[in-house]
């Protein structure tokens, strides 16, 4: 095993006491601005590269990994305790984590999202390691088509987070999609429903939709109840996780990992994707259903996990090929490129000391992300005893400074503000939105790989089955559909509306 | 040592948003792109050369980079201390999105870096030269799918261009626009495309490792190292460069012109720049005053004719 004596190398010059130091402050600062709404990876990266450019490769290396799987970890605080997703791959996080922080579970849900984070973290990266170069082969003979039928799939499976009724489900991802429509149509440059606003040519920003629909709906919610000023979030419980929690997470751990990091590779993948599949798959499996959308630790613990394997999954094709498949992953190769590190085909075999570094440094970085984050467990709760109006006060000024630090400008405000009184009304009615938010993300990628798909194949849609890949992924979005519609023709809709949670 | 460290490391975090500069760069693109990184280069070497004390990049992100550039316009007027990094693309996003801010509106001070564009075909294709590829093109353009950035960027432009030197009608050409480099790339090492553009560098390692076949370069001559004809050489007509440039606010005096063209020239001269080129693979193709003012002219006009073709400006 050649590739593991290099690895422990790697190890070896990783744990010295002086790198394990640039570990420790890079995921600091990784997770104190991957905290912040609205600031995701990516901009955690870009704003922190500098930091890394003095020092030598294995100190910057590691403060990168550092940086990057703790902005990735960040987001997930802020989706349990304060229903404000940083990122789009925490959305979903946020509808289980935050019943669970409400109910007074909150110390459990960030235990099951750090260690899920660790676990996933750790198995993606020796996934990466030894298998980086057999999963990108893979990942290539995946093309428009098949992509677009996984969208299909994922589009047929999330249906899990539409709650209780279906028609508001639906409801609500069509405004999704109807919002996907602005903008700048991908394939061939034209402007659609933009009204010559030149800020809506690029569409609706994720993070700002999201971040409007959850914390400002919520902030205007609670203060339009007009209850008493406290006592709603009051810990009940010990901070840790019982035997039961951690019986009940750690299979959504492992199949968070195993459904994120092929996600991850896929160069269209992606790690929003990922964490929906995984939430569908925790929803349909659990032993629990009762508890979905009431705080189920496994909808907590299982996106938490795809997302972080599907960060690692994203270097597969970054180191293996030089492609960046997201804005994260552009910054971390311009990172990489300081150190004349050319990531491509060659680069295992040129550069097999700083890519095992790299590596190593990834495992090291994840080990010190739990280190620090679960002793501050205990800190963060504290956050839910800080009495009410502050706390929405303080959420307001974060989502806010989140999104103007962002993207400086007044329409995007003004989108923010509302979009978050949509989020209102939509509590109001009992319409959920976690599905607007899904119909944002998925919507223009099916669009788009249907629509390369046919321009690839001049317009015959006969295509769309002809791999395997996309045959089997289809028929199985079939199945998933068409079952549950004939098990309710035949009268056997009560045991249905149980597993499928419909209740209508 | 350790106190000394975190001191260091939370300054240097802190010195981001820091307040006394002497620039302030407008990125008009997400972190991570070109312009983002044209602009974190200019702000490292600016400081380490001592030619400004301190620079500050702002992303403003947005269609093609005008929505940045509208933004620049309104906000920085007559103020000598702003500049925004732009480049070919945004060219041709202004005629698509028809913004009503273009590059007229700003004070060009210097092209700074350009990147060739690279035709490739996957490594298991039959087709060997690009004669043979713009033949499949002539018998049938729906049978070349082209993968390759946003539409009415530079790689679109460049099939664009190349159909009509062919005599294909451009209208006809089936350019499948993916979302930045990677997804492009990946369409093509995976035998789902005929044909893909973008620039050499994003394409070298991969002709080096031979998964790509390299089939011509847009230069004008052929470049050191490479081992391929350019298109011109090919039989057709066709020079594409993709350059990004800096410029300034609009509404200054001549004497702040030429004190943001002189930190500029002295930019382009110092060792930290050249070095930071060789690193990042880019081309140095610095181009300052009347001739970049002519150059630039010129490319408008070319695109917004090429464009017109494709029948994305109409």
């Amino acid at each position: 095993m050649e590739s593991f004596s290099l690895l422990l190398q790697g190890l070896s010059t990783a744990l010295e006491p002086m790198i394990l130091l640039y570990a420790l402050v890079g995921v600091t600062l990784g997770t104190a601005v991957g905290v912040l709404p609205g600031i995701g990876p990516a901009l955690t990266v870009a704003l922190l590269l500098p930091v890394t450019y003095g020092l030598d490769p294995a100190g910057s290396l590691i403060m990168f990994a550092g940086i990057y799987y703790g902005g990735m970890y960040g987001g997930s605080t802020t989706s349990i305790l304060l229903n404000t997703p940083g990122e789009s791959a925490s959305i979903v996080t946020a509808i289980e984590g935050n019943r669970m922080a409400r109910a007074g579970r909150g110390g459990p849900a960030l235990a099951t999202a750090a260690i899920g984070s660790f676990v996933a973290g750790l198995i993606a990266t020796l996934l990466l390691a030894f298998l980086a170069p057999q999963v990108v082969k893979l990942a290539l003979m995946l093309g428009p088509r098949e992509y677009f039928a996984l969208m299909v799939l994922a589009f047929v499976t999330v249906s899990a987070t539409f709650g209780d009724s279906t028609l508001r489900g639906l409801t609500s991802l069509f405004i999704g999609l109807a919002l996907a429509c602005v903008g700048i149509d991908g394939l061939t440059g034209a402007a659609r429903l933009t009204y010559g606003v030149p800020q809506l040519m690029d569409g609706i920003e994720t993070t700002t939709l999201a971040v409007a629909l959850f914390a400002i709906g919520e902030a205007l919610a609670v203060a339009a109840t007009l209850q008493p000023p406290d006592g709603m979030h009051k810990v009940k419980g010990s901070v840790r996780m019982t035997g039961e929690d951690w019986r009940r997470s750690w299979k959504a751990w492992l199949r968070g990992t195993f459904i994120g990091f092929p996600i991850g590779s896929m160069p269209a993948g992606g790690a929003d994707v990922a964490s929906f599949l995984s939430y569908a798959a925790e929803r349909k499996l659990t032993k629990h259903p009762e508890e979905f959308g009431n705080g189920a630790i496994e909808g907590v613990a299982g996106p938490e996990a795809a997302n972080n394997a599907a960060a690692a999954g994203t270097l597969v094709p970054l180191l293996t090929l030089g492609l960046p498949t997201t804005a994260t992953a552009a910054i971390m190769l311009a990172g990489f490129q300081q150190f004349g590190l050319q990531p491509g085909p060659l680069l295992f075999v040129m550069n097999a000391e700083l890519v095992w570094g790299l590596i190593a440094s990834l495992l090291i970085a994840n080990v010190m992300l739990v280190v620090l984050n679960l002793p501050l467990i205990g800190l963060w709760i504290k956050l839910l005893s800080i009495p009410r109006p502050w706390l929405y006060g303080g959420i307001l000024l974060f989502a806010t400074l989140g999104t103007i630090g962002v993207n400086p400008s007044p329409v995007e405000l003004g989108m923010l503000i509302l979009f978050g009184v949509m989020g209102y009304g939509m509590r109001l009615y009992g319409y959920p939105v976690a599905p607007v938010v899904v119909g944002l993300i998925l919507g223009p990628m099916a669009e788009q790989q249907l629509r390369r798909a046919l321009a690839i194949a001049q317009g015959d849609w006969g295509t769309l089955i002809s791999t395997p890949v996309s045959a089997v992924l289809l028929g199985i979005s079939a199945v998933f559909l068409l079952v549950p519609m004939l098990m309710r023709l035949r009268g056997r809709g009560s045991v249905l509306s149980q597993v499928a949670g419909d209740a209508d | 040592m350790k106190h000394a460290f975190l001191g260091a490391a939370l300054a240097a975090a802190l010195a981001v948003p820091a307040f006394a500069q002497d620039y302030t760069i407008i990125a008009p693109a997400n972190p991570g792109g070109g312009w983002d990184g044209t602009a974190r280069a200019m702000q490292e070497v600016l400081q380490a050369e001592g030619i400004a004390p301190s620079v500050e990049v702002v992303n403003v992100p947005g269609a093609g980079g005008t929505v940045g550039l509208a933004q620049f316009v309104a906000d920085s007027a007559g103020d000598p201390t702003k500049l925004i990094v732009g480049g070919y693309v945004m060219v041709g996003a202004i005629l698509t999105n028809a913004a009503p801010v273009t590059l007229k509106d700003v004070t060009p001070i210097a092209r700074l870096t350009g990147d060739t564009e690279a035709i490739v075909v996957p490594a298991a294709s039959e087709i060997q030269t690009l004669g043979e590829l713009v033949e499949k093109m002539k018998a049938d353009p729906g049978s070349v799918s082209w993968a390759g950035g946003s539409a009415g960027g530079t790689d679109h432009i460049l099939v664009g261009l190349l159909a009509k030197v062919a005599g294909v009608d451009p209208t006809k050409i089936n350019y499948v626009a993916f979302s930045g480099g990677g997804e492009a790339m990946a369409a093509i090492l995976g035998n789902q495309v005929t044909a893909g553009v973008s620039s050499v560098g994003e394409f070298q390692e991969q002709v080096k490792a031979g998964t790509m076949r390299l089939l011509a370069v847009s230069s004008a001559e052929r470049l050191e190292g490479i081992d391929a004809p350019t298109i011109k050489e090919s039989g057709f007509d066709v020079v594409v460069e993709n350059w990004r440039m800096v410029a300034a606010a609009p509404g200054l005096s001549d004497e702040q012109v030429a004190k943001i063209s002189g930190d500029i020239e002295k930019l382009n001269a110092s060792a930290g720049w050249t070095k930071m080129l060789a690193d990042k693979g880019w081309t140095n193709t610095y181009l300052a005053g009347d001739a970049f003012a002519a150059q630039l002219d010129a490319d408008i006009a070319a695109t917004e004719a090429v464009l017109r073709d494709i029948g994305l400006v109409k």
